[in-house]
């Protein structure tokens, strides 16, 4: 992973200010290019012991690029998200069908180590969840993990971690405090921070902004942009305007009665450029959807 | 005109309001209902003050006339001017730190496997329910276990300690001094009684443990593997510091309890009568005959008289102190670490 410039100098100086949002950010990203494949999903469906929460996903996630999840409560968007990092690994009785690569390899081969594949890929939370450590600690962590112990080293890397959630400015003189002092929007950036320090391929984030409010949901947007360039980002959102906002391609998933229960399967309905579902999706239902007729 | 037309209304409508708010007579049933619980509350307080106030009162005696003696002489229930507690208050201390060293380790490490390994399996729920059963077994049926299988056990150590002791190597000596030790009056010492303690109060670590690593939220656990950490990572560096303060109080509390037992020690054959240890080394009395507070207030309950009365209601309340330091401790613990998440 090559550093950035440092394009974080003018963002950490917004301490309080509010970042300006372009809410035709879409429209700029107008001609996405085809990256490299990151994550390739054929024919996914996961199981939560015998309900099948969700089905029929084929999607690609491509490099340094912003993919947005969208659709209704229920929809599999999460249970997706989680695959990738194999965090349904956790839930009792998951079960993975179909297949999952990751640059061509398996995600759910028998060879493959969920720990290693969790290094590679970072994820952040729905609710912050900064460790009850200080916040010095929350960052070295994972680089510790990894073998990094020289002093020195932690520091740079805890500095520029910090640096590039834009939180640096705002915690440096009181590293050694506890994370649960830090107010909701300045822990989910500690969350994108720590998840950053240990330099992962791809960061998920699962609803990163659902807690928060408008000023720190809009920093964190800023923020993806910036780190955009050193990684790829998969986002779930309930928010239609920040899939519209940051995402260069977006997926929509809705729910479907299923005929044998009442119980609602997710499945994807359209995946494609940002620009394209927001403004001419292919599908009935995602066009109702994005115009708010329906979810 | 229209302005008051809107003022009357608003009055008129205010005292209706009022008058629906106002509490029309005393809610009878409210009233019983509170009643009964201050009096449930007062009966149980009662009993814990008048149980004080009686063991205070019966043993004034001894702390007026001779509070240094009691809690210097050994076990003696030949006579009360040389009976005291100082044996039985040792007992207990290396019972405590026994059944620390044996029980805690090993109900914690069946808590972290039940809890952050075993979560899925059906053994795990079979495990969970058996460990709850053991927690009500009498304390009685610890102390058969204590006699049929820790003293046969240790009395066993004696003929391999024997052996190693008379090799040439300075090692097996070692463990041959260790063994000797562990064996020593044929196996009715204190470390068959810690054992019995241990198993004693192992299911209750087990259950309280596994409540504070249950009390972890998820998400510091996801958070831990998100970047990157094995689960033994996850669980030795957040959390079970997370759950410590938890897991530090519930054994604390199962270390009072075992504190106060009597049954499993007299089994394993803790003295009754008298235990003075004279001038013998620590090591000698560590394998020989012990006694413990317990047993001795039960030896000192058994003989006649107003002064034997006095020195039993002593004992009882040195007990007493030791248990309520070790739950003030506990309780310290507790408020002192308590965390929010």
């Amino acid at each position: 992973m090559t550093e950035s410039g440092d394009p974080m100098n003018a963002l950490s100086d917004t301490a309080a200010a509010v970042p300006t949002i372009d809410l035709h950010a879409a429209e700029a990203h107008q001609s996405v290019s085809d990256g490299t494949v990151v994550f390739q999903t054929s024919d996914l469906a996961v199981y939560y012991g015998d309900f099948r929460a969700v089905r029929e996903v084929e999607l690609s996630i491509r490099q340094n690029e912003i993919t947005a999840f969208i659709g209704p409560s229920g929809c599999g968007k999460s249970t997706v998200l989680r695959c990738f990092d194999r965090m349904n690994d956790l839930i009792e009785g998951a079960r993975v069908e179909g297949r999952i690569t990751y640059h061509g390899v398996d995600l759910y081969g028998p060879d493959v180590d969920a720990v290693e594949v969790r290094r590679r890929i970072g994820m952040v939370f729905q609710k912050p969840n900064p460790f009850p450590k200080s916040i010095y600690d929350n960052l070295a962590f994972g680089p510790r993990l990894n073998g990094v112990k020289k002093k020195g080293q932690l520091d740079a890397i805890v500095e520029n971690s910090l640096k590039r959630a834009a939180l640096w400015d705002e915690v440096k003189d009181r590293l050694g405090a506890s994370a649960m002092g830090l107010s909701g929007g300045q822990q989910q950036r500690l969350c994108i921070a720590r998840c950053v320090a240990v330099e992962p391929e791809v960061i998920l984030m699962d609803e990163p902004c659902s807690a928060l409010d408008p000023i720190a949901t809009a920093r964190i947007e800023e923020l993806m942009q910036e780190i955009k360039n050193d990684f790829t980002i998969v986002i779930v959102t309930h928010n239609m305007q920040q899939a519209a906002r940051v995402s260069d391609r977006t997926a929509f998933f809705t729910t479907e009665i299923n005929p044998d229960s009442d119980r609602r399967t997710g499945r994807l309905v359209e995946f494609d450029q940002t620009t394209k579902i927001f403004s001419n999706p292919d599908d009935e239902r995602t066009e109702m959807y994005v115009t708010g007729r329906f979810g | 005109m229209a302005l008051t037309t809107i003022g009357s209304a608003g009055g008129s409508s205010a005292r209706s309001i009022t008058e629906g708010l106002t509490r029309r007579g005393i809610d009878a049933r409210s009233k019983v209902v509170e009643g009964l619980l201050v009096a449930s509350l007062t009966a149980s307080l009662l009993i814990l003050v008048v149980l004080v106030v009686d063991i205070v009162q019966r043993s004034w005696p001894v702390w007026t006339e001779r509070p240094g003696d009691f809690l210097r002489d050994g076990l003696n229930s030949a006579s009360t001017s040389s009976a005291g507690v100082f044996s039985a208050v040792r007992g207990t201390i290396i019972l405590a730190v026994i059944v620390g060293v044996v029980a805690f380790p090993l109900g914690i490490a069946c808590a972290v496997y039940l809890e952050e390994y075993a979560t899925k399996s059906r053994f795990a729920s079979w495990t969970r329910v058996n460990v709850r059963n053991l927690a009500g077994v009498p304390s009685i049926v610890y102390g058969l276990l204590g006699l049929g299988i820790f003293v046969k056990a240790l009395n066993g150590l004696g003929e391999p300690a024997n052996d190693l002791q008379g090799s040439g190597f300075f090692g097996l000596r070692w463990l041959g001094n260790l063994l000797n030790l562990l064996s020593g009056n044929s196996g009715r010492n204190i470390f068959a009684g810690g054992l019995a303690l241990s198993a004693l109060v192992l299911p209750i670590v087990v259950i309280t443990a596994s409540e504070a690593l249950r009390a972890v939220p998820r998400s510091i656990r996801e958070g831990a593997l998100g970047v990157g950490a094995t689960q033994w990572e996850t669980v030795r560096h957040h959390v079970l510091p997370a759950a410590a303060p938890g897991i530090l109080t519930g054994t604390v509390l199962s270390l009072a309890r075992a504190t106060g037992e009597a049954a499993p020690l007299l089994l394993v054959g803790a003295v009754t009568g008298t235990l003075i240890t004279g001038d013998k080394s620590f090591v000698e009395q560590l394998s020989g005959p012990f006694t413990a507070l317990p047993v001795a207030i039960f030896s000192y309950a058994r003989q006649a008289g107003d002064d034997w009365r006095a020195v039993t209601g002593a004992a009882a309340l040195v007990l007493l102190v030791l248990v309520l330091i070790m739950n003030g401790f506990a309780i310290a613990l507790r408020n002192r670490y308590d965390r929010k998440w």
